[in-house]
């Protein structure tokens, strides 16, 4: 029998066993940010290390950015403290940093891909939930705490489990309308929060197969909602045809040998798998989540779920609880208060493009706070290249500067008392975007679009 | 490899205190807006902090308000306790405020992991025993338990101490090794297999131009 990506990554890389019995694996890329990592270096410094592989990290400002203006110092002072922390950081140990200032600037989700860092067959490693999304190239992926950043600087590697590893197969086609953002919705309904709880995802299928790298990161992105730690996509033309040319990608000749490296480390056709999911989205209709954790999600022409029918029957009752809404109540039609677009789930310049062909030649609802925030400087000079931002701005949408924004609210924009948030995100948590009693639905960029414009959740395929 | 008698994780003993619920997430934990620091010292304050006091600041019912639970340092909870946001402000946070052992149904990675880089064991139980350890602490804030590593046990003693019931936990062998060894902190033994380190570096063809195709 073959092996799959996951399990040949990890061979790739294992060090050796440890007396733990877990591995130490090697990590290719580290990337950092200014909320997990202070801590890390400091820890260094108490124990007189140093980074072993310097040109192995990389350094964003994402989470703390204020995104109406960036100009130094920022005005909230704990923010510039954070930033020039991880300024003072990155120049003492000797690690790039693509800070407020540079063309590069953005989510760390965002920029890793985008200047070609993240390729196939790597480790990579972020203190960051969502560092499952670079496993979209066909690398293993996966977020730690600062206590393992810690032992990343210091020796490149880390003290592991290797974990099971999950096919999951989408079959048929997508409807118009239908995105990366309701599959991964769906799935995670359909496994639950905790279902991957000890697995790798692996994506597979045409549906897979026919997604272009933002759908796939997308896609990746939410493993973590998910519970599985890591989600990764075999590499295959798409990921080389997205990864040539970028600033961190060989060229010519070395080009072609790492294509066929990666070639190499895709899944076998005869891997092995500890567990198999099969899921049909011909049928897929946009999904809304409606409770307080990624997999209360519906489809857009569905009912709320009876409590009596939930598995979970104590957490959907807080979720009711806290969003005030009822059992058999439509997710369609529910009056929204601000709509979000952004962040490492969806800010990326296809969102962009999806959400703008939604909102170009319609007006932001009375009362409807919408704001757009680019993933990265990259994403938001693009859309201004292509008018995106003329176009969100004659709609009456914000159109503000890249950073984390209001996925989680460290910045300044935060949702209000108990505003309910159409969201491009990723998470529905109690109090995740900003405000305690405050209310988040997830949903893709042309949904939270078509919310804004009719200032009540919607279905897009009737504005497309 | 020096190991402190410090690291050793054998056996705890505190009392405990139940926080039900199932997918209590991180944010929930240590809201976001206490991430905006450079160190972890002064998180105790603000463990759940949302569900603890109102907008006004004014103390809502909360387990970790509840001054009969004051002092408690084994945290009883339910199922996929820790999702979400990978920060390490979540366990620092409870660690701070005194909890040196969590036993629950179940426990998302990422918090599991941060958890024993800390020192703290995270150990599960069936339903049914934590639902009863939870019944037991709620009635009983008083009484110790004390959860042996080595055993795989707790025991949640009389509230006039003696002998109290026993349940079987699990842990994974890994983390009960590095408890038992005092090794949870894993840098120097990671760093110890610096020549490995450097020579699985040299062997990675995307650190060396792609001239050699992996294994």
């Amino acid at each position: 029998m073959g092996e799959n990506l996951f399990n040949k990554v990890w061979k790739l890389h294992k060090v050796k066993t440890l007396p733990s019995g877990q591995d130490q694996l090697f990590i290719g890329l580290h990337l950092i940010h200014e909320v997990t990592s202070p801590q890390a270096f400091q820890m260094l410094r108490e124990r007189g290390l140093k980074v072993m592989f310097p040109e192995r990290t990389f350094a964003a400002a994402d989470h703390i950015l204020p995104t109406d203006n960036q100009k130094r110092p920022f005005r909230d002072p704990l923010a510039e403290e954070m930033i020039r922390a991880l300024e003072k950081n990155t120049e003492e140990f000797g690690i790039k940093f693509f800070g407020p200032d540079t063309d590069y600037q953005g989510i760390v989700h965002i920029i890793g891909p985008e200047l070609g860092l993240t390729q196939p067959g790597m480790t990579v490693v972020c203190g960051d939930s969502h560092t499952s999304t670079h496993g979209a190239l066909g690398a293993i992926a996966f977020g730690i705490g600062t206590s393992q950043i810690r032992d990343v600087f210091a020796t490149q590697t880390l003290s592991m489990s290797r974990p099971r590893v999950r096919r999951i197969t989408i079959n048929g086609t997508l409807r118009k309308g239908v995105y990366a953002k309701d599959i991964i919705l769906k799935i995670i309904a359909e496994l639950g929060v905790k279902g991957g709880i000890g697995y790798a995802y692996e994506y597979s299928g045409p549906v897979i197969e026919n997604l272009n790298m933002e759908g796939r990161l997308t896609i990746c992105n939410m493993s973590i909602e998910g519970g599985a730690r890591a989600g990764y996509i075999n590499p295959d033309k798409v990921t080389f045809d997205y990864l040539k040319g970028r600033k961190f990608v060989p060229e010519g000749d070395e080009f072609d040998r790492a294509v066929s490296f990666w070639k190499g480390i895709a899944s076998d056709e005869d891997a092995e798998y500890d567990d198999e999911f099969v899921l049909d989205a011909g049928d897929l209709e946009p999904m809304v989540t409606w409770g307080i954790n990624p997999g209360h999600a519906v489809g857009i022409t569905e009912k709320l779920p009876m409590l009596s029918d939930s598995e979970d029957r104590e957490v959907a009752s807080r979720a009711y609880e806290h969003m005030n809404f009822h059992e058999g109540d439509t997710i369609r039609g529910k009056k929204i208060d601000v709509a979000f677009i952004g962040s490492c789930t969806n800010g990326r310049i296809s969102d962009l493009r999806e959400a703008a062909s939604v909102a170009k030649g319609r007006k932001a609802a009375k009362g409807v706070r919408a704001l757009v925030v680019p993933g990265s400087r990259q994403v938001a000079l693009q859309a201004e290249r292509e008018g995106l931002d003329r176009i969100f701005l004659e709609a009456g949408f914000q159109w503000r500067l890249p950073g984390c924004s209001m996925c989680l609210a460290m910045n300044p924009d935060k949702l209000r008392g108990s505003e309910l948030s159409a969201s491009s995100s990723n998470r529905n948590f109690i109090g995740r975007q900003g405000s305690p009693a405050g209310r988040t639905l997830l949903m893709s960029p042309a949904m939270v679009a078509a919310a804004a414009v009719m200032g009540e959740v919607t279905d897009v395929r009737e504005l497309l | 490899m020096l190991v402190s008698e410090e690291s050793i994780r054998r056996v705890i003993k505190g009392r405990g205190m139940p926080l039900p619920g199932d997918d209590i997430d991180t944010d929930r934990i240590i809201p976001a807006r206490y991430l905006k620091c450079i160190t972890f010292d002064e998180l105790g304050k603000f463990t759940f902090y949302d569900e603890r006091y109102d907008e006004n600041g004014n103390k809502k019912d909360h387990p970790f308000n509840d001054e009969r639970y004051r002092g408690a340092e084994i945290l009883v909870v339910n199922k996929n306790f820790g999702c979400g946001s990978s920060r390490e402000h979540a366990p620092q946070s409870l660690m701070r405020a005194g909890i040196r052992a969590i036993i629950g149904e179940s426990f998302a990675e990422i918090f599991l992991g941060n958890c024993t880089a800390l020192g703290i064991p995270a150990v599960t139980m069936e339903a049914g025993a934590v639902s009863e350890l939870m019944d037991f602490t709620g009635k009983e804030p008083e009484a110790v338990l004390t959860l042996d590593l080595d055993k795989k046990i707790v025991e949640a003693g009389l509230p006039g101490g003696g002998n109290g019931k026993v349940f079987k936990i699990e842990i994974s062998d890994s983390a009960r090794e590095v408890f038992l060894s005092g090794t949870w902190d894993t840098t120097s033994a990671l760093l110890s297999g610096k020549k490995e380190i450097e020579s699985k570096a040299g062997a990675l063809p995307y650190l060396n131009h792609f001239l050699m195709q992996g294994e």
